[in-house]
């Protein structure tokens, strides 16, 4: 069953990556965003990250996304021109993309070589409850400068997105 | 019941990023790149909550909620940025903003 999970989710992840990538319409490499993001929350869940998972999908699906959405409906923004590939590119690239993928992955293998196997439920420290604990005990000061961080990064697009006004 | 090897989830992370740096350095629509750099920062706390499973600590949830917040500032700001070249240039085309190259 988990193994089953992790495959459908992966593949949806990796699909909807590519997408984004090969898209050239903004949004639909946005709503490919959105599609990435909402299995990765899946999959955060199977590591018994419940919270982080939660908030994967209030914060990134919701809320930055529909900025982004936001966004390109506001500029009109409209497909990207393709612009002549060479033959070579044309006829290497994705093989070469598949080669280098496929290496990597040897590689993550060979690193981690006889690698645990991950259990759902075998980590219970993901739930609101340890994730806040941590956070405002020995996070405490971090917490605070990031909360100053989003202020000020409140400010500064505001501040940049202003109409100037004579 | 079998589980699914650590090492899946790592490769996992690792093709998002190299999805991300791909859409990162090939595209050309300013909007698009943004959102390939949120892909690579999707993938980095994929890689962050897999080793906080892996050690059973809860220091890794946390860096990804502060990976969280910092991406929502930057989109916050980033995309202002983008509102402002647009409204001067009236152009999304990363190749037509090219006057600090000179």
């Amino acid at each position: 069953m988990d193994v089953l999970l992790f495959l459908i989710f992966a593949s949806i992840a990796v699909v909807c990556g590519v997408n984004v990538v090969v898209q050239s319409h903004p949004i639909s490499s946005a709503v490919s965003l959105i599609g990435v993001m909402g299995s990765l929350a899946v999959l955060y869940l199977l590591l018994g990250a419940e919270f982080i998972a939660a908030a994967q999908v209030i914060v990134y699906a919701g809320a930055i996304m529909v900025l982004f959405i936001f966004v390109i409906m506001l500029l009109n923004a409209g497909g990207e021109t393709r612009r002549g590939r060479s033959f070579l590119a044309q006829l290497l690239g994705v093989p070469l993309l598949i080669a280098f993928l496929g290496l990597m992955a040897y590689f993550v293998q060979q690193l981690f070589p006889g690698s645990p196997v991950v259990h759902f439920g075998a980590f219970q420290g993901g739930t609101a409850q340890a994730v806040g604990r941590a956070l405002f005990t020995q996070f405490l000061l971090p917490f605070e400068v990031v909360s100053v961080l989003i202020l000020i990064a409140i400010l500064g697009a505001v501040v940049l997105a202003q109409k100037e006004m004579d | 019941m079998t589980g699914v090897p650590l090492s899946w989830y790592l490769i996992l992370s690792a093709v998002l990023f190299a999805l991300g740096v791909a859409g990162f350095l090939f595209r050309r629509n300013i909007i698009t790149v943004f959102m390939s750099i949120e892909l690579m920062l999707n993938a980095v706390n994929l890689s962050f909550i897999t080793f906080s499973y892996q050690l059973r600590q809860v220091n890794g949830h946390i860096y990804s909620f502060f990976v969280m917040v910092v991406a929502a500032a930057e989109a916050a700001v980033g995309l202002a940025i983008i509102l402002t070249v647009f409204r001067n240039r009236s152009t999304l085309n990363i190749d037509d903003v090219s006057s600090m190259k000179n």
